[in-house]
């Protein structure tokens, strides 16, 4: 990127530079001997010309909506349109999420994020003996379509986006959604949103399991066909890192295990489904998390855009631009949050808020400050939702795009986050993809000597985090307002199912479960079927029960 | 104490029980005193091995195992044996996460144990949890392990019908384990035979078995190791069914073994082992420590390093000593 | 010769997948000496008691993000009294907010750790308050 002359210029400056350093090192030594970033990546003292000599402009950085769409995917950055301010929200019961989205559209939030409760994520109604204790806990209980007709009340399904997280029972949801859209007269190719359903990161890192890995993909590729067909506007799977990095991965595992993801179910919609990469890659979305080192999140982020890139064009033969743009929602690191003075966690997030924006996120959810004591305040949410509203309308960083580039460091650090990523990814496709992978336990070992090593590293203050193991007070009492979700959710929410339950036709369900049935063991795309019974009242249980029974239960191996 | 320990056990109380092989484990004095009742209760129990290198999905196939027998009605005991670690003598017991859906099944007890590094230990425990095992009436015992080392080895000895598991693409380890395989061995198993080299492995295992007629332990009796091929865990339905055939091979090995006499001579060996191993721990041990921690055992290493005398006459004196007492 | 070791079982009650505290906890206590039985996510209270019980274990630490240690932890503890095995400690770590920590101690469990608890207080913590039982 730079002339000789430049080069050789640099190179005698630094060395200069080089002989003053040893100086002042000998007045004043390094407060510490290494210094990395919180995935323990070496950082230099500083960074020139020579460190990112071999980038060429053209090929590697270019233009926003040019590729290798390092620096976005729109020609006009925020200025046209801010990220999406989208805020996560469940609590108990349908009604409870209702109100606190039509609290959130007015605050001026702009898309709806929803959280499922336990057994709702993991396929079961609330009246399973495995949902006890935890019905409403930590997100909404959703049992049937009657439910998600009050979760949805009065929110404008063509005109308000929603995203959904929910995994193995994704078809089962966004049935409900495509159904109660029906119904209300909306025309699938009107509505908007997103559902998570990325099933291999559960496996690798969140543990919401369903069935095996193999027929796991194949549900999500019939979403994928679905939805190229019926449901154009619809995301239907938001390949997550977020929770790859929250189990304890490095920022070069959370980009390289989040694309390989990707890859598998590309591999799978093409091959399985004979789809063409142009007709669906366009609506998959990524979920990255912003950590609380700066500059490597920004570094992973442009890394990633770059990455997906090079992999749609080279790896897929794209054609559509739009194939090769990645989009992605980005969440505060839940994991940096301290449960210790917990008001420092609004500077945590709004530094990890911060860092998303610089790296070019489209949709951003922060965390609020007593997330890692319960479900968020409304209170809390507010301080969240308002830093991200500073950073966009105070701050000025979204007055230009992609400020960062040509800087020396980020660049090179943009390079190096690549670099490492890469090697992953091959060495996963040498193992035969990353379902292989995943039955080796490869990525599942990395995340975890990647975790162990970090808490050692905090134990030994090697790495600091304030108020744990630097700057903490003695005897500090947390007193800050919690919310708790009372217990008389669960009766509640016992007593609407079996109310659903006694008035439904019981034969409409058990035929259309036993179609639903039919349907996995000839292969079928199941999104029909499951349309047809959540309209009939089936709950989530008693479809995911057919899943694990055609493809058979995964349990977790405890994979160290 | 140790005798209250035992008649609950005897009376199918599984907190004693595994109390008792906790006992056993960590070598708690007198704890053979408990072992007296248990060992004449002991009873007609089938006591199956099952080995493989690590990684070759033992635990899994023990879990299904355990299944297609439980639809029998048969009750059955896991011993586990996973690794300590060498630096901190502590281990994570991970092989029973894979039987976790039988933990709530009364008839199914599943014990892990630890090697504790301990050599010779290790394999005693074993023999002695079967033991308590079926004490316990268990049908069925299921002795799972590592078969690398001598150690596992020898804990295999323990087993009526050895199992030993193999996956493809294993490599040379196989080259490594195969002499002490092919002593051992009575099924093989080739799981996740889905994988790459699944045919080359049969291959090898069709040349072992035919060396094995010819000098193996069962080959006098007329015992043909037969080879069974397990396909992914992750295609449940054929993976119950091949198990289920694993079982019947098993049965008919157990079956074998009643009718050609054989498990008589087993037994015979697995008593001379323990007879062995109790004369050491009765006799040998003690003398050992006393003489240690009299400072005896030092001054006699003086002795021989200043060439005084021979370690035979020593050791004759020592004997003198001993056996009088 | 005897050489009792504390024998503890981690284990994660519930739906919740985050394991990342209890696999890192897992390791913390091997690398401690201690034998781990480590049963992973997804067990109800039931096999939870089944399993402690038949691996004689000094220690059962249970470890929720869900919200539900409410009634999860107070659950296990209930249950090893059932059986008898009210010797076994029963610890615990998670989310859990300060206003429910009165109602878990009550329930029978020993001590609750939150997040920013180090791995050596938490090892510690099991060396002064569990001899491996005679």
């Amino acid at each position: 990127m730079f002339t000789k002359d430049v080069l050789d210029k640099s190179s005698e400056l630094r060395s200069k530079w080089e002989d003053e350093v040893r100086k002042g090192v000998a007045k004043h030594a390094d407060q510490k001997e290494k210094w990395t970033t919180v995935s323990d990546l070496g950082i230099k003292r500083i960074y020139g010309p020579e460190d990112v000599k071999n980038l060429d402009f053209e090929k590697d950085i270019a233009y926003p909506g040019q590729f290798p769409f390092l620096r976005g995917n729109q020609p006009t950055g925020y200025r046209g349109k801010y990220w999406t301010f989208r805020m996560f929200a469940g609590m108990g019961t349908a009604v409870e999420t209702n109100k606190r989205w039509h609290y959130l559209l007015t605050t001026g939030q702009t898309g709806l994020s929803t959280a499922f409760d336990f057994p709702t994520l993991m396929g079961y109604d609330s009246d399973s003996s495995k949902a006890r204790g935890e019905c409403g806990k930590c997100g909404v209980a959703i049992d049937t379509i009657e439910d998600f007709g009050d979760l949805i009340k009065g929110i404008p399904l063509d005109k308000i986006s929603t995203s959904m997280t929910i995994n193995p029972p994704a078809t089962v949801l966004w049935a409900m959604y495509c159904a109660s859209a029906e119904l209300q007269g909306i025309p699938l190719n009107k509505i908007s949103g997103t559902i998570q359903n990325d099933i291999l990161k559960e496996f690798i890192a969140q543990k919401t399991l369903m069935c095996p890995p193999e027929p796991s993909v194949k549900l999500i590729s019939d979403t994928i066909e679905f939805g190229t067909k019926y449901v154009p506007k619809w995301n239907t799977v938001s390949i997550s890192g977020y929770h790859i990095r929250e189990a304890g991965a490095t920022a070069a595992q959370e980009l390289a295990f989040t694309l390989r993801d990707g890859i598998e179910y590309v591999e799978d919609a093409i091959n399985r489904k004979g789809l063409q990469v142009d007709q669906f890659a366009s609506r998959l979305s990524f979920f990255f998390n912003s950590h609380i080192d700066f500059f490597e999140e920004i570094a992973k982020m442009r890394a990633a855009r770059r990455m997906w890139a090079k992999i749609m064009r080279d790896r897929f033969g794209a054609k559509d631009p739009r194939s090769c743009w990645m989009r992605f929602h980005t969440q505060t690191a839940g994991c940096s949050l301290t449960a210790q003075q917990p008001y420092n966690n609004v500077v945590r997030t709004a530094t990890e808020a911060l860092a998303a924006v610089l790296g070019g996120t489209q949709s951003l959810h922060t965390n609020s400050l007593d997330e890692v004591l319960c479900l968020p305040s409304e209170h809390a949410v507010q301080i969240a939702l308002r830093t991200q509203q500073i950073l966009a309308e105070e701050t000025g960083v979204a007055n230009t795009i992609d400020p960062l580039a040509g800087s020396y460091f980020v660049e090179s650090l943009t390079n190096e986050m690549e670099e490492k990523a890469w090697e992953y990814i091959h060495k996963i496709d040498d193992m035969g993809g990353m379902i292989k992978a995943i039955e080796k336990g490869y990525p599942q070992m990395e995340i975890s000597d990647a975790s162990y090593k970090f808490q050692q590293q905090i134990d030994s203050k090697e790495k600091v985090m304030i108020g744990v193991n630097k700057y903490v007070e003695e005897d500090e009492k947390i007193d800050i307002p919690l919310l708790a979700i009372d217990d008389s959710v669960e009766k509640e929410q016992l007593k609407r199912l079996a109310s659903v339950k006694r008035r439904r036709d019981s034969r409409k369900v058990s035929q259309c479960l036993k179609d639903l049935a039919s349907a996995c063991k000839k292969g079928d795309n199941v999104m029909p079927y499951c349309i047809e019974a959540v309209k009939n009242y089936a709950t989530v249980q008693e479809i995911c029960d057919v899943y694990r029974e055609v493809y058979g239960e995964y349990r977790d191996p405890g994979i160290f | 104490m140790m005798e209250d320990l035992s008649k609950r056990v005897l009376a199918g109380d599984i907190r004693a029980a595994s109390r008792l092989i906790r006992n056993l484990e960590d070598q708690i004095p007198n704890t053979h005193l408990a072992m007296r009742e248990i060992f004449t209760a002991s009873s007609n129990s089938h006591v199956i091995g099952i080995t493989g290198a690590p990684g070759a999905g033992k635990s899994t196939l023990t879990d299904e195992l355990i299944a297609t027998y439980r639809q029998d009605k048969k009750t059955i005991g896991v011993l586990a044996v996973d690794p300590t670690s060498p630096f901190s003598g502590g281990a994570i017991l991970g092989d029973r996460i894979r039987m976790l859906r039988h933990s709530e099944d009364e008839a199914v007890f599943v014990r892990s144990l630890a090697t504790k590094g301990s050599l010779g230990g290790l394999s005693k425990a074993v023999g002695e949890g079967i033991h308590v095992m079926e004490a316990l009436e268990k049908e069925k015992i299921i002795v799972e392990t590592c078969g690398v080392g001598q150690q596992e080895v020898d804990i295999i000895n323990h087993a009526h019908t050895v199992v030993v598991v193999l996956v493809p693409g294993m490599g040379d380890e196989i080259q490594a384990i195969k002499a002490g395989l092919m002593e051992i061995a009575d099924i093989f198993v080739i799981n996740k035979a889905d994988r790459d080299g699944a045919a080359k492995l049969y291959q090898e295992l069709l040349n072992i078995v035919a060396m094995s007629k010819k000098n193996g332990s069962n080959a006098k009796n007329g015992w043909t190791i037969p080879i069974l091929k397990v396909g992914s865990v992750l295609e449940p339905k054929e993976f119950a069914k091949s198990v289920e055939l694993l079982r019947d091979k098993i049965e008919e090995h157990y079956k074998f073994l009643i009718e050609s006499n054989l498990l008589a001579e087993r037994k015979r060996r697995k008593a001379a082992a323990e007879l062995n191993e109790a004369l050491w721990a009765t006799i040998f041990e003690p003398v050992l420590n006393e003489l240690q921690d009299q400072g005896e055992t030092e001054k006699m290493v003086d002795q021989l390093v200043a060439r005084e005398i021979d370690p035979y006459t020593l050791a004759e004196e020592v004997a003198q000593r001993y056996m009088k007492k | 010769m005897s050489n009792r070791r504390i024998r503890i079982l981690v284990a994660k009650p519930g739906l919740d997948g985050h394991d990342r505290g209890a696999k890192v906890l897992a390791r913390a206590f091997r690398d401690a000496g201690f034998e781990v039985i480590y049963t992973g996510c997804h067990q109800s209270p039931e096999q939870v008691v089944s399993v402690a019980i038949q691996e004689d274990v000094d220690v059962v630490g249970l470890s929720c993000l869900s919200g539900a240690h409410k009634f999860l932890f107070p659950e296990v503890a209930k249950q090893l009294k059932e059986k008898g095995a009210e010797d076994i400690i029963v610890i615990g770590g998670g989310i859990i907010p300060e206003q429910d920590m009165p109602a878990l101690y009550e329930a029978g469990l020993k001590e609750i750790f939150t997040p920013g608890t180090t791995l050596d207080s938490i090892v510690e913590w099991i060396n002064t308050n569990v001899t491996a039982r005679a």
